[in-house]
């Protein structure tokens, strides 16, 4: 009963969503043709504004654009004349998603890592390593890092590609630049907690029943502490594999995160709405995985509605 | 009897930003087989560092050995390596702690944590583990006890939180249990259920114990020996014959008349201790509990009353059963309190 509930919410929230994002970019005064208007002959800007629906009343243009959606068509691009939104993103989300992908695993494997082994060891020399690795990880920004990583591997050593995309070796130092600051977010969240948890009653129990340090650590732990560390995972997976404008721009990728900043600047409605949509469906669709996986990560927590 | 455990003159110490606390200032008791030892005192009096420093449970830092040893079963366990401790630990000691509701981990299912235990220990399989879970849940008395085996702590209540950390506690046949208060966080009810169960796993199995409580009602029901602690010291121990009857210290009657009674003829008033314990981060060079004593003399603060030996087995640390102290006898107590009484009843 939760799991249809909770599903009929993500759906009334991305239709919110759209309906925002329809307002909002109505409100902005100006259409995609306001440049054009100046150049070319008054027909010809009526034409253009007729294929696109921009002279029907604004309801009518908002039933038409729902209607679209639901058949999960995003519409025609603006901009390119031969290719439609869903064709856009087909070219660039496999590019974002690999990236992004590649980045959260990175980040969990060795942000997981570090918090524990900074927690275990804490007010220690490896806790203050982790920690100013950490503290630097989240102040350098990804557009720093990036070309350091270009200058050292790829142009002095020689080892990676400098950019742009194709095989694995390419997607190394991208996926690097993307990590780092979500690795340090999670290592300093991971350690937080693990401190907690190891402060905790039940680990005197376990220890109390001889049992190894190891064993205390993994199973009675790593599980505990790791769950105020999944509620943050969701919005970070979503950023990630939705693409970074910068990273994506730097290392020269072809992902949907040009796309979107691009279609702001051309005022691409349809490219705007499509991508924003898309952003927002992967993000509601998330968190409701992760809800559902703290079923499984904690037993206290029951699916149930409250009436139930 | 043979001895189970030795504990002497055992020292611990914390550092903190204020300094460091002594905790434990020089304890020594032992126990024998079969035989359960309660020991007694106000929070703060250094029963938990001590039981907890027998396990190997205290942090390192903060927490400082500064001297003593701990002899089980004739080998020393102060100081020796983790992978001796764990050995002990679990499987000849076994440990319950006050809180039920924080000591069982509630993301791990109840019977796995009985398990594990085992596991450890016996070499078992994990299907042998088990079947021997479940035997012991059904020993402390949990029903349904194959069903219970996979439920998770918070689906128990308090006192069957209670009965699997005993199950946990008992799981290898230990030859010594220790338990820290453990009815202190359940209803009177369930208190005295879950007394009954380990005062009947006691006979059954004739497993020591070592028994902390703050409730003297407890100690003369089920211990054999009692220890009183205050300020991170002995301060008498004893039978429990001889310490109900013939207490030697002004702490004990302190204790002693701040026992509620239901079953008394005549409303009577409970007696406080007044004042507060001593601050341990420089306790006093005296007797610890001269500030509070009604009967303190000047060396009382002066210099630390040794113990004394009041009978077989019986040790008061109080100057005032030196030859040379004025007699005061704990009666005497008890007859200043009624006039006290009296006096408020006017």
């Amino acid at each position: 009963m939760y799991i249809v509930k909770r599903f009929i919410t993500m759906l009334v929230t991305i239709w919110v969503i759209a309906s925002l994002t329809f307002l909002i970019m109505k409100l902005i005064p100006g259409d995609p043709f306001a440049s054009d208007a100046d150049v070319l002959p008054e027909e010809v800007v009526e034409n253009m504004r007729a294929k696109y629906n921009l002279d029907e009343p604004i309801p009518v243009q908002y039933i038409l654009y729902l209607k679209n959606l639901a058949m999960l068509d995003l519409g025609p691009s603006i901009q390119s004349e031969t290719r439609t939104v869903n064709d856009l993103l087909a070219d660039g989300f496999p590019a974002s998603a690999t990236l992004g992908i590649q980045a959260i695993v990175v980040a969990l494997i060795f942000g997981l890592l570090l918090g524990i082994i900074a927690a275990l060891n804490h007010n220690r020399l490896l806790d203050y390593v982790s920690m100013v690795f950490a503290i630097v990880g989240i102040s350098v920004p990804s557009f720093i890092l990036a070309p350091l990583l270009i200058n050292f591997f790829a142009v002095k050593w020689g080892l990676l590609p400098v950019a742009s995309w194709g095989t694995f070796q390419h997607s190394v130092l991208p996926t690097l630049a993307l990590a780092v600051t979500p690795l340090a977010v999670v290592a300093r969240f991971m350690r937080s907690s693990m401190l907690e948890v190891m402060n905790q009653n039940y680990i005197k129990t376990a220890d109390a029943k001889g049992l190894s340090s190891f064993k205390i650590v993994v199973s009675h732990g790593i599980r505990n502490a790791i769950l105020p560390v999944v509620s943050f995972i969701g919005p970070l997976f979503v950023a990630l594999i939705t693409g970074t404008f910068v990273i994506e721009k730097i290392f020269a990728i072809p992902g949907i995160g040009k796309y979107f900043v691009d279609s702001i600047f051309n005022r691409d409605y349809p490219v705007i709405m499509g991508t924003t949509v898309f952003f927002s469906t992967i993000l509601v669709v998330t968190l409701f995985l992760i809800d559902i996986s703290y079923r499984f990560i904690d037993p206290r927590i029951k699916l149930t509605s409250k009436g139930d | 009897m043979s001895r189970l455990l030795d504990v002497n003159n055992l020292k611990v110490n914390f550092k903190t930003y204020g300094g460091e606390v002594k905790a434990v200032r020089d304890v020594s008791f032992h126990v024998d087989k079969g035989e359960v030892v309660a020991i007694v005192g106000e929070s703060g009096s250094g029963k938990s560092v001590t039981v907890q420093t027998i396990m190997g449970l205290i942090p390192m830092p903060p927490g400082i050995i500064k001297g003593g040893s701990i002899k089980f079963q004739g080998k020393e366990i102060l100081g020796a390596s983790k992978r001796e401790l764990r050995k002990v630990k679990g499987s000849k000691i076994g440990m319950i702690f006050q809180d039920p509701m924080t000591s069982l981990n509630p993301t791990m299912i109840v019977g796995k944590q009985i398990a594990e235990g085992v596991i450890a220990h016996q070499k078992l399989s994990k299907k042998e583990a088990k079947i021997k879970a479940i035997e012991m849940l059904k020993l402390v008395g949990i029903p349904n006890a194959e069903e219970r085996y996979n439920q998770y702590p918070h689906e128990f209540s308090g006192g069957m939180r209670q009965r699997a950390m005993i199950a946990i506690a008992l799981a290898c046949n230990p030859e010594l249990l220790i338990a820290d208060e453990p009815t202190t966080a359940l209803d009177v009810t369930i208190q005295a259920q879950v007394l009954e169960l380990m005062k009947d796993i006691q006979k059954k199995t004739d497993t020591a114990i070592i028994l902390i409580t703050h409730d003297l009602g407890v100690v003369a029901e089920t211990a054999q020996r009692v220890i009183v602690m205050y300020g991170g010291m002995m301060v008498e121990s004893g039978t429990v014959y001889e310490l109900f009857e013939n207490p030697r210290h002004p702490y004990t009657w302190g204790l002693l008349n701040s026992i509620p009674d239901v079953e008394g003829p005549e409303k009577k008033k409970l007696i406080p201790i007044e004042g507060s314990p001593p601050d341990l981060f420089s306790p006093p060079k005296g007797c610890p509990f001269a500030p509070r004593c009604k009967f303190a003399m000047d060396i009382c603060v002066e210099e630390m009353p040794g113990n004394f030996e009041i009978g077989e087995g019986h040790l008061a640390k109080c100057w005032l059963n030196d030859s040379r102290a004025p007699q005061v006898e704990h009666v005497f107590a008890r007859e200043e309190e009624k006039a006290i009484a009296v006096g408020s009843e006017k």
